[in-house]
């Protein structure tokens, strides 16, 4: 018997108007049956709207089938009795790192289910220094949550989990709102607990790097359970996974495609080190592609026809001149949060911003659009100064459109159309023209007709992320920035929105600035890489020149994509070919070209 | 703007006053506050003066930090200065067109000011020595006996921990959105008081619904953490009261005597 049991789960949201009546129900789990054992760490993937996250509420008792049994340690969730237990039983980790602390003080907030469960003081010490000791978060126990990273955040979480002793953990996409340095932290942690202290895991997510360490995964989709094996098993099917709208790490997927191409790879290959010796071992056997050349020019072809054409026009169109800006000047807590920044965007280009959090990213994209004044140094846009006293500041907000992060949760209109409306107003715009312009701006962003007179409040997350770049693109900007664009998007949101962006940019010659922490996103969408870090500019320049030197890229906690890593190493192993590549596509006729 | 809000602040430091229970404290701040309506003389005045300037010196938080909550009351403390200077019948000091300064308006009108200063300096110097959650721990404690009435004492002073909690978060995102707003250019600064009421709907909807999301995510983090009320339950950290405890309740009935004796038997 696992530690973890439904039978013919299923669960139904029921939505019901002002008068009580039923409006509809969604059916969110349909008929899923599975078992965890006790000390697995089990992984459960899916898509935005799969319903893992309301499979992952049943176990922890937070919701109740509709019909069908979960059994948690052997008792029923449904029984009223047996509701606490299994709560203590089953800790579970939500994905919003500050909506679930409850504490103002680190080790209060660890205490919070000791003290909630009746554990008397002395243990409860004993227990909290236990629990933040297992998540690394010891040194902090006397902080404010609020001072804290999200990844410490969520370590803190994971020990206020620890410290109520529970036999199984639920983690809902608990990094989904991370940066990639606080996910490996999570992770981390969630891997120690199931080794060292045998608690079984749940880890529901839509990463699939994070399902590797699993023992065991399930898939889901629209309620069902679609696949179920090991990851080696589930990482065979890539042809199911990408019909799934699930991502694959980049090893695997170029080990498919390779294997596609005609090289004799096995299945499932999970990591670059597999891929590695893979192709060590076909090479040493001396294997040789038929039909090489007519194979290699067929991907070279199809590379060239992703290639954008872009009509690069010399002239300047923003310019920051030494720009630096300091917070609280002048006080004990001064940060110099941008250090002597100068550079110019052209018109017409795609260019990328990468940092991690706290780089400074954030705050210059600000400058771009007059929302921040710099300390010292100017900006230039269209060849006048914007700190001029002439200038007029607001103008250059609709010069400069900027997307901020979830950009959802600026929404407040009681209609789509209406709260589109609302940037070209404010430009003075008549309310024909503001209109016009709110249609053209939601048909470029590809909402479906129907949604324009919904509320956006009853729309899906990748909706209403349309939604609010629309608002911002309906004022005209000649320059489009959006600062983490992707943040808490599944992988196939994630790709509509860069697919998206990529079009606003070739097609309607929108000159786009996208700001992220995801190397793997922009290498394939951008022209030009700016790599932010500490208040500089560390780099700048295509994102082959930028990746070249991905060894200075990981000192300052950054990572050129995988393929990047995988070719240097194929090279330092003796293949012949070059390291000068960013993505599969590249990859891929490189690789081949060694099987000639 | 909204930064510069001091009351409710806690002031790090290693003093006695910080050690104390915050029973004693919030005991402590009641009984000096009442003291200050019991006299009108110049003893007891100046017996108030030392009192507070010692405690003050005791808790190590520097007079300059005390004093930057005193901007946000000072108009408040200029009006009520001159209504009483005005308002107050009495001998007349002297005319000022139809409006007459007494000798009593002007006596009222210091000791009004002087009660304000110290009150707000007096609770000050307890929210500065105590962390909010001893703060409230100390209130839940104190007010322990009106469970006896139906008050639910265990969630006032739970809720009062998470508004704490949340205030910094709500803050900041007040900011980002008045950003993102303004990125869409929105106009805050400009136009008559409808105008500009108006132009809140944009920051105050999304605040609203982001409020009410935190506040839906909490609960169920709560619930998932085995919350259910104050019964039962343990505490991490449980109040006590030690050696110093009863050293300041002393000092405190010493002070209080003192205090009413000046005020009988005291000059002017």
């Amino acid at each position: 018997m696992g530690i973890v049991e439904t039978k013919d789960l299923r669960f139904e949201y029921i939505r019901r108007d002002e008068e009580g009546n039923v409006e509809g129900i969604t059916k969110a789990i349909d008929g899923v049956s599975l078992s965890i054992k006790k000390g697995d760490f089990v992984a459960v993937l899916g898509g935005n709207g799969s319903g893992k996250s309301t499979f992952a509420k049943h176990i922890n008792a937070i919701l109740y089938p509709t019909e069908g049994r979960v059994m948690v340690d052997g008792k029923d969730t449904s029984a009223a009795e047996n509701t606490w237990s299994i709560r203590q039983l089953a800790g579970m980790i939500f994905q919003n790192p500050d909506n679930q602390i409850i504490g103002n003080v680190v080790e209060e907030d660890v205490g919070f289910g000791p003290e909630n469960i009746g554990v008397p003081t002395e243990d409860i010490w004993k227990r909290v220094k236990n629990a933040l000791k297992t998540v690394g978060m010891t040194k902090y126990s006397k902080h404010s949550p609020n001072r804290l990273s999200g990844g410490q955040k969520q370590r803190v979480a994971i020990a206020g989990v620890v410290a109520m002793q529970p036999k199984c953990i639920i983690m809902d996409e608990p990094t989904a709102m991370l940066d990639p340095s606080g996910r490996n932290d999570v992770i981390n942690a969630a891997c120690e607990l199931n080794r060292n202290e045998k608690v079984t895991v749940v880890l529901i997510t839509h990463y699939m790097e994070e399902v590797i360490h699993a023992n065991r995964v399930f898939v889901m989709d629209h309620g069902k359970l679609a696949m179920e094996g090991t990851p080696k098993e589930i990482f065979s099917d890539v042809d199911k996974l990408r019909e799934l709208r699930l991502d694959v790490p980049q090893a695997t997927l170029l080990a498919w495609y390779l294997k596609n191409a005609g090289l004799p790879i096995k299945d499932a290959i999970l990591s670059k080190e597999e891929l590695i010796s893979e192709l060590k071992r076909i090479k040493s056997e001396s294997f040789r592609l038929k039909n090489a050349d007519s194979i290699i020019s067929k991907y070279l072809r199809e590379e060239k026809s992703n290639e954008t054409k872009i009509v690069k026009d010399k002239k300047p169109l923003l310019i920051l001149d030494h720009v630096s800006y300091v917070y609280s000047k002048g006080t004990s807590d001064e940060i110099k949060a941008l250090n002597d920044v100068s550079f110019s965007i052209n018109k017409g280009e795609l260019i990328g911003i990468i940092g991690h959090t706290g780089s400074g990213k954030s705050t210059l994209v600000q400058h771009l659009n007059g929302l921040n004044k710099a300390t010292s140094g100017t900006v230039y846009f269209d060849g006048k100064d914007v700190y001029d006293k002439d200038y007029d500041m607001r103008s250059l907000r609709f010069h400069v459109g900027l997307v901020f992060q979830y950009p959802e949760h600026q929404l407040f209109e009681e209609t789509v159309f209406k709260d589109v409306c609302f940037g070209p107003k404010n430009m003075g715009m008549s309310d024909k023209e503001a209109e016009l312009a709110a249609f053209a701006a939601l048909r470029a962003v590809k909402l479906p007709n129907e949604c324009y007179y919904a509320s956006p409040f009853e729309l899906s997350g990748g909706q209403k992320r349309r939604v609010a770049i629309a608002g911002v693109l309906a004022m005209k900007p000649d320059i489009l920035v959006l600062d983490e664009p992707t943040a808490g998007l599944d992988p196939q949101g994630r790709d509509e929105i860069l697919g998206l962006i990529r079009e606003l940019h070739d097609e309607q010659g929108i000159t786009v600035v996208l700001v992220s922490h995801s190397m793997e996103d922009v290498a394939n969408y951008v022209n030009r890489i700016m790599v932010v870090d500490d208040g500089k500019i560390l780099m700048d320049g295509t994102p082959h020149e930028v990746f070249r030197h991905y060894e200075e890229l990981e000192k300052v906690g950054l990572a050129a994509p995988q393929v990047t890593y995988i070719m240097n190493d194929l090279k330092k192993e003796g293949f012949d070919l070059s390291t000068d590549v960013t993505t599969i596509d590249e990859a891929i006729p490189e690789i081949l070209r060694s099987y000639k | 703007m909204l930064r510069d809000i001091t009351i409710g602040q806690y002031y790090q430091a290693d003093s006695k006053i910080h050690k104390l229970d915050p029973r004693t404290k919030l005991i402590g701040t009641l009984v000096f506050l009442i003291s200050l309506f019991l006299f009108r003389n110049v003893t007891a005045f100046a017996i108030a003066t030392v009192f507070l300037v010692v405690m003050i010196k005791i808790s190590k938080v520097p007079f300059k930090f005390m004093m930057r909550g005193m901007k946000s009351i000072f108009v408040i403390m200029l009006l009520t200065v001159i209504f009483n200077m005005f308002m107050t019948p009495g001998d007349a000091l002297f005319k000022l067109w139809r409006f007459t300064i007494t000798i009593q308006g002007l006596e009222n009108a210091v000791y009004t000011a002087v009660r304000l200063i110290y009150l707000i300096i007096g609770a000050s110097l307890m929210t500065l020595t105590t962390t909010p959650n001893q703060l409230t721990d100390g209130l839940e404690s104190l007010m322990g006996p009106f469970k006896l009435f139906n008050l639910p004492v265990h969630e006032i002073a739970m809720m009062m921990s998470i508004a704490l909690r949340f205030i910094p978060i709500l803050l900041d995102e007040t900011d980002k959105i008045m950003r993102a707003q303004a990125a869409r250019g929105a106009d805050f600064e400009h136009g008559n008081l409808i105008q500009r009421a108006k132009a809140l709907v944009p920051i105050l909807v999304p605040l609203f619904v982001s409020a009410f999301r935190r506040a839906n995510d909490l609960a169920m983090a709560m619930e998932a953490r085995c919350y259910r009320g104050g019964d039962g339950r343990t505490k991490m950290k449980p109040l006590k009261y030690t050696v110093g405890d009863r050293i300041a309740f002393l000092i405190l009935v010493i002070y209080f005597a003192a205090v009413i004796a000046a005020g009988r038997f005291g000059l002017i």
